[in-house]
């Protein structure tokens, strides 16, 4: 794998692309917009910060559109091409069979170039390139077919069969099946890879198309540093360092042109500052019925005979088993013949026999109420942000409206798309800061995280409280005035966050109450079952 | 796919049944070019299969040949479901040769049903794929659908 990264590194010279947050977010507007030389919202404290040193939590990476895509893999090929004595096609197919790992590619085909041609699907033969051709006397295996003037075709191995029955193959394999780097000869246990050249003699136009966009989907697929932008419709991939191991040290939140932010590591769209393990089994938690068994055990008590599950809907204390008639008292548990005359009045609270089912269930409430303290903030976030965007587009038609109005121009009024963008990711952060707390062990650094996202909190919380207000307010400069240094502070606030979350994690040194590197089982912290 | 492309093959495939077929493999019906049925038989002394008779339905779609056809055993009062560890007890059989990856359009009729004889001819193992109980309740796909995993080289 070194030699792979060496060239990775090559062709990502330097970092180019290092965008931070804010800019990601507004691609279209702030950086080609100066605010009348005010000091831009936005891009304040994270600019100064990337002057000095790497933002913890920035990770660098590389966006490539289709066509970088394409030309990656041409340069490649084009190479082999070259060092070794062979087509493209050749050299595209062997280097697909070696994931795209040219050095190793060529250290063994110096080495073994029978065992390596065999392996990847390709002829020793030089014969000249495939081509039509109409044979005498030839019978088609697929069709059974023997006209004179028949059309027929075959790669290198010389496996023969007319030219429709080659296209219906090849467009089952491609069309229905979605192949494209590993369609062997129609022969049966004949395994030549049919290359880019012959398909292209053989079917239409817009079936070779799709043939290509399927390469370029094994392209990006084969290589550990490549994933595809998740955004939908959206054609960018996205090259990142960031290996499968690293992933409880490090959130590697990347951003696509499209403007689309997702994290590296599981495509799941941007979670800091929760490492990925983490929100996978938050997001399993949140969504199988665990709760549920939860929720019965804080709400119902079991027999404490046969332990069938009960649900005290009113009533006395005195409880009758309905499957086994034992009696039992409901405060305490306890046998009911116990109570003597104090009926109906349980004062027995110290009484031993009861109070290990008490402590079971006083547990589960506790835990039932940390888990919902942490979800309904989490919730709360997620649907504010929804909100959130709401208002803006009201507010972006009336600001539309309020520029014919009062003459405020298109750029006076983007300071409201900028906080917008800043809400949103802001609330997407601290959306997540409620799962990752939840399991948090207590100590210490707990304490100074929950103290930042307080703070943020605050920050996003006013913020989002202005931009309520009615239009006319807005376009009052002073408002405007606080909204940006607002919008700046929340920024602030939230890479203040990262920064010391993300640091944490590099450094090992958060502690959480349940083991995210096993897959354990789904308990959330202290629940019991 | 025109549909008469799987016709004209199978057209062929018919003529050349009709004059002549391997040893214990008999054509029982072939009305048209979507479903067609086969008896075969094990010619070795195999125990596990000696003296018996099974019943084969090959089901054609239009892209045939370039698709493979579905093949099922069908239990009959005289034709049971073969034990076998590829074959469960409600006829579906796992064979990559059955399978997109495993099949090429040069296959046909007869050599599937010559490919099954030697499948049954080479098992010594009286018992059916794991899980067969679960899956015979459980499944309702046809066997195109199903996403067999062929990890088992030697039966």
């Amino acid at each position: 794998m070194d030699s792979e990264d060496d060239f990775m590194s090559a062709v990502s010279s330097g970092d180019d692309v290092h965008l931070d947050d804010s800019d990601n977010d507004d691609m279209s507007g702030a950086d080609d917009f100066d605010f009348d030389d005010e000091p831009d919202p936005d891009l304040g404290m994270p600019k100064d910060i990337m002057q000095k040193k790497r933002v913890a939590y920035d990770i660098s990476f590389k966006v490539f559109q289709p066509s970088d895509i394409q030309k990656q893999q041409d340069d490649l090929i084009n190479e082999v091409n070259l060092i070794l004595d062979i087509s493209k096609e050749e050299a595209a197919i062997l280097l697909r069979y070696f994931r795209w790992n040219k050095e190793r590619l060529i250290e063994d085909y110096m080495d073994k170039s029978r065992q390596v041609l065999d392996a990847a699907g390709l002829a020793h033969t030089t014969t000249s390139l495939p081509k039509l051709e109409v044979i005498p006397g030839f019978v088609c295996d697929i069709c059974c077919e023997d006209g004179e003037g028949l059309q027929s075709f075959a790669i290198k191995c010389g496996h023969r069969y007319c030219v429709d029955c080659y296209r219906h193959y090849l467009s089952q394999k491609i069309r229905e099946e979605g192949e494209a780097a590993r369609i062997q000869c129609p022969a049966d246990g004949c395994s030549l890879i049919i290359d880019a050249r012959s398909l292209d003699l053989l079917v239409t136009p817009e079936l070779t198309e799709r043939y290509h966009a399927l390469l370029n989907r094994t392209y990006v697929e084969d290589k550990d540093n490549l994933k595809w932008c998740p955004a939908p419709d959206c054609q960018n991939a996205i090259e990142c360092g960031v290996k499968k191991k690293d992933l409880d040290k490090v959130v590697p939140t990347v951003s696509c042109l499209c403007s689309h932010r997702f994290c590296f590591g599981c495509i799941l769209s941007d979670h800091q500052p929760a490492p990925c393990n983490l929100v996978k089994r938050w997001l399993k938690k949140c969504a199988d019925d665990s709760e549920t068994a939860n929720w019965i055990s804080a709400n119902t008590k079991e027999c404490p005979k046969c332990n069938s599950t009960i649900e005290k809907n009113g009533g006395c204390n005195h409880m009758t088993c309905r499957k086994c008639r034992h009696e039992f008292c409901w405060m305490c548990m306890g046998p009911w013949s116990e109570h003597g005359t104090s009926w109906y009045n349980c004062n027995r609270f110290e009484e031993r026999s009861g109070t290990e089912a008490r402590d079971a269930q006083a547990k589960s409430r506790v835990s039932l109420e940390r888990y919902l303290h942490y979800y309904n903030r989490y919730a709360n976030h997620e649907q504010s942000a929804r909100l959130d965007q709401d208002i803006y587009h009201k507010t972006e038609k009336k600001m539309v409206q309020l520029q014919r109005e009062s003459g405020m121009s298109w750029i006076e009024v983007q300071y409201l798309n900028s906080a917008s963008q800043a809400l949103q990711t802001c609330r997407q952060t601290l959306m997540w800061t409620y799962a990752f707390a939840f399991y948090l062990a207590r100590n210490n650094l707990t304490e100074i995280f929950e103290d930042n996202q307080k703070d943020l909190e605050m920050a996003v919380e006013a913020l989002s409280e202005m931009f309520e207000k009615p239009v006319t307010e807005l376009a009052d400069p002073k408002l405007k005035v606080v909204i940006m240094d607002k919008t700046s502070y929340c920024s602030k606030r939230r890479v203040i966050l990262l920064e010391d979350t993300a640091q944490n994690l590099a450094e090992g040194r958060w502690t959480f109450n349940v083991d995210l590197t096993g897959s354990g089982s789904n308990d959330g912290p202290s629940t019991t079952r | 796919m025109p549909p008469q492309f799987a016709a004209k093959r199978l057209g062929k495939e018919l003529q050349k049944i009709h004059n002549s077929l391997p040893p214990g493999i008999e054509l029982v019906s072939a009305e048209d070019f979507e479903e067609w049925v086969l008896d075969i038989k094990v010619l070795d002394n195999n125990p596990l299969y000696k003296d018996q008779t099974y019943r084969l339905k090959f089901k054609f779609g239009g892209s045939y040949p370039i698709e493979p056809p579905e093949v099922v055993f069908v239990k009959l009062p005289d034709r049971p479901i073969p034990i076998h560890p590829h074959i469960y007890s409600n006829g579906i059989i796992c064979l990559d040769l059955l399978g997109q990856q495993g099949w090429s359009p040069v296959q046909n009729v007869e050599s599937v049903c010559m490919s099954l004889q030697s499948m049954l001819t080479g098992n010594t193992k009286n018992e059916r794929p794991p899980g067969d109980e679960e899956f015979v309740r459980a499944n309702r796909l046809r066997p195109k659908d199903i996403d067999f995993y062929y990890h088992d080289n030697n039966v």
